[in-house]
């Protein structure tokens, strides 16, 4: 089948959710939307049982922090429909105190590791989640890492101080 | 004080034994652990961990210029590195709206089936070591010398071999490369054929491999499987035919599909790819004749570092090589995702740019990392000995895992 153009995506997508989904944009023609937390499952789930969509390959779930926004910390999920071969990707951005999300497990087994990185990297809470650990960091780790505000280099090392070698 | 099992009850049949398989064993073929619970040899349960060798790439890749990340992507999947990064390149290219001449395409293309085949090479070996066959694995690693010694001559290194540049490659193909490239395209079809004579029927390597670890397409989707584990559970996906990328349109290549997904379906599955690959490279050498032979990269001085020759003699070059690596050249604010077919499956890039000279965030999918949280669901009732053999064909390499 062929590829679903993006309008029509756009329209069977609005069509049922209305206000509640935006769309983003199209950068190099992979169609962009937005929701909230309330929408992302019943949007996920439309997307994989509709017949003719079928968006039933979870490709990837990561996360991104844009620090100076009022929704800093972003949860971004692509999909892609095996059948038209066809991608999406839908962002979902939540404030900085209340890192909440309903899990995707409900929806791909392989979701679950996928959230548990966005997890430990970004401090993501998938509620619902059968097994939220942190997963390539260590477990005692206080720091989400890939936060804009953990710099690359530890700020307290002092090999590298100017001062301590008399310059 | 010593910490007693707890028993169930007084029958010791009933108790189960703790085994940590791995970090480091020479059957984890990684730095990876699964604590399984075994009830006799068969396993009851099991946790991995994973993460040993976490370096943090994605906040590297943050701090560091475009040209420079091709490095830390030699290092995700090291048995075929070139894929990554290439994978790399045609990512950055794809954000700079950059052209790339169809000799660098076909160039390309023959790097990336080289690297297919050394990748498969090992895995199919190992799996042969994993049921108690070291003959083929001596057998086939004679050629995976070789197409390192390819790898030499393009670019100097053989295996983190950040080959390429933003917009094509480092310099032309020599001569002695593409003699190497028609010597291993000679010499190696026989070595797989002969390969394949040892294994596909033989009794013991079957018996071991067939019917373990069957997955249904189904539960390969659900778990977001690619490459040929997916393809041997009967999905035939492949981001090379599916959505063509570097000029694989121009090629004619089948997707081998397996039908029950099995360890032996994946074992046939990698060296039924390894014959395409081949008819790919013999297609793609054919083609490299029609084209002129001194283009190897596109024609953008704006992001393709010039030669160091060329930066000490030359003014425009001086300027663009100042203005690449002090991120003086504006790239445009937005995001794009890229996929290529990885040796075992597919490798994506998430890259959100913002106009700077490194990325504002960049995400690797890394195959195996998905692929290989299934393992402990699926080992679940299976023999001790079957999980070994499961586990050298999912094909998990530790520096794509952790990233």
């Amino acid at each position: 089948m062929a590829k679903i153009p993006n309008e029509e995506l756009i329209k069977a997508i609005s069509d049922k959710f209305d206000t509640q989904v935006t769309v983003v944009g199209e950068p190099y023609e992979l169609l962009t939307v937005e929701t909230g937390r309330e929408t992302i499952i019943d949007l996920l789930t439309f997307l994989k049982t509709d017949p003719a969509l079928k968006f039933i390959f979870l490709t990837d779930i990561t996360g991104i922090h844009y620090p100076e926004q009022e929704k800093p910390i972003g949860v971004i999920y692509h999909l892609h429909s095996l059948t038209t071969n066809t991608r999406i990707r839908i962002k979902v951005f939540l404030a900085d105190a209340d890192v909440h999300i309903p899990t995707a497990t409900v929806l791909w087994d392989g979701a679950n590791w996928m959230e548990r990185e966005t997890y430990d990297l970004f401090g993501v809470l998938f509620d619902g989640h059968p097994d939220l650990r942190r997963i390539l960091n260590v477990d005692d780790m206080t720091a989400f890492p890939m936060r804009k505000e953990f710099p690359l280099e530890d700020p307290n090392r002092v090999d590298k101080k100017d001062f301590y070698f008399g310059r | 004080m010593q910490n007693h099992p707890v028993y169930t009850d007084n029958d010791p049949q009933n108790e189960l034994s703790t085994l940590n398989l791995g970090p480091t064993h020479p059957a984890t073929h990684g730095v990876f652990q699964n604590v399984l619970q075994l009830d006799g040899e068969r396993i009851v349960s099991g946790v991995s961990t994973i993460g040993y060798i976490h370096r943090a790439f994605e906040k590297i890749a943050e701090h560091r210029p475009f040209y420079q990340i091709t490095p830390l992507t030699d290092r995700l999947n090291y048995c075929s590195s070139p894929i990554n990064n290439m994978g790399w390149h045609m990512t950055v290219e794809k954000l700079l709206n950059i052209q790339i001449p169809k000799r660098v395409d076909y160039l390309r293309v023959i790097v990336m089936e080289l690297a297919r085949i050394s990748d498969h090479i090992i895995c199919n070996g190992v799996l042969g070591v994993d049921t108690g066959a070291f003959t083929g694995f001596l057998y086939m690693m004679e050629h995976r010398e070789a197409i390192y010694e390819i790898y030499e001559e393009v670019c100097g290194s053989r295996l983190t071999t950040n080959i390429g540049r933003i917009g094509g490659f480092e310099r032309n193909f020599n001569s002695r490369a593409f003699d190497k490239l028609r010597a291993f395209l000679k010499n190696f079809p026989k070595t797989l054929k002969e390969f394949e004579s040892l294994f596909n029927r033989n009794r013991i390597f079957v018996d071991r491999t067939r019917d373990v670890a069957a997955v249904s397409a189904e539960t390969a989707l659900s778990y977001s499987w690619t490459g040929p584990l997916l393809r041997a559970a009967g999905v035939d996906y492949d981001v090379r035919a599916m959505n063509p990328y570097s000029s694989y349109e121009d090629f004619e290549f089948e997707v081998p599909v397996g039908d029950n997904g099995d360890v032996y379906n994946r074992f046939l599955v990698r060296n039924e790819e390894m014959w395409q690959s081949l008819r790919i490279i013999e297609q793609a050498l054919a083609k490299l004749d029609k084209e002129p032979s001194d283009i190897f990269h596109a024609d953008v001085p704006e992001f393709y570092l010039p030669p160091k020759e060329e930066v000490y003699n030359n003014m425009e070059a001086l300027i663009y090589h100042f203005k690449i690596v002090m991120g003086e050249i504006p790239t445009p604010t937005t995001e794009v995702y890229h996929s290529v077919e990885g040796a075992n499956g597919e490798l994506g890039f998430y890259l959100v740019n913002d106009g700077g000279r490194s990325p504002y965030r960049l995400h690797f999918r890394r195959p195996s990392f998905i692929n290989y949280q299934m393992y402990a669901p699926m080992s679940r009732g299976m023999l001790l000995s079957d999980a070994i053999i499961n586990m050298s064909s999912l094909n998990v390499i530790a520096g794509e895992l952790d990233a």
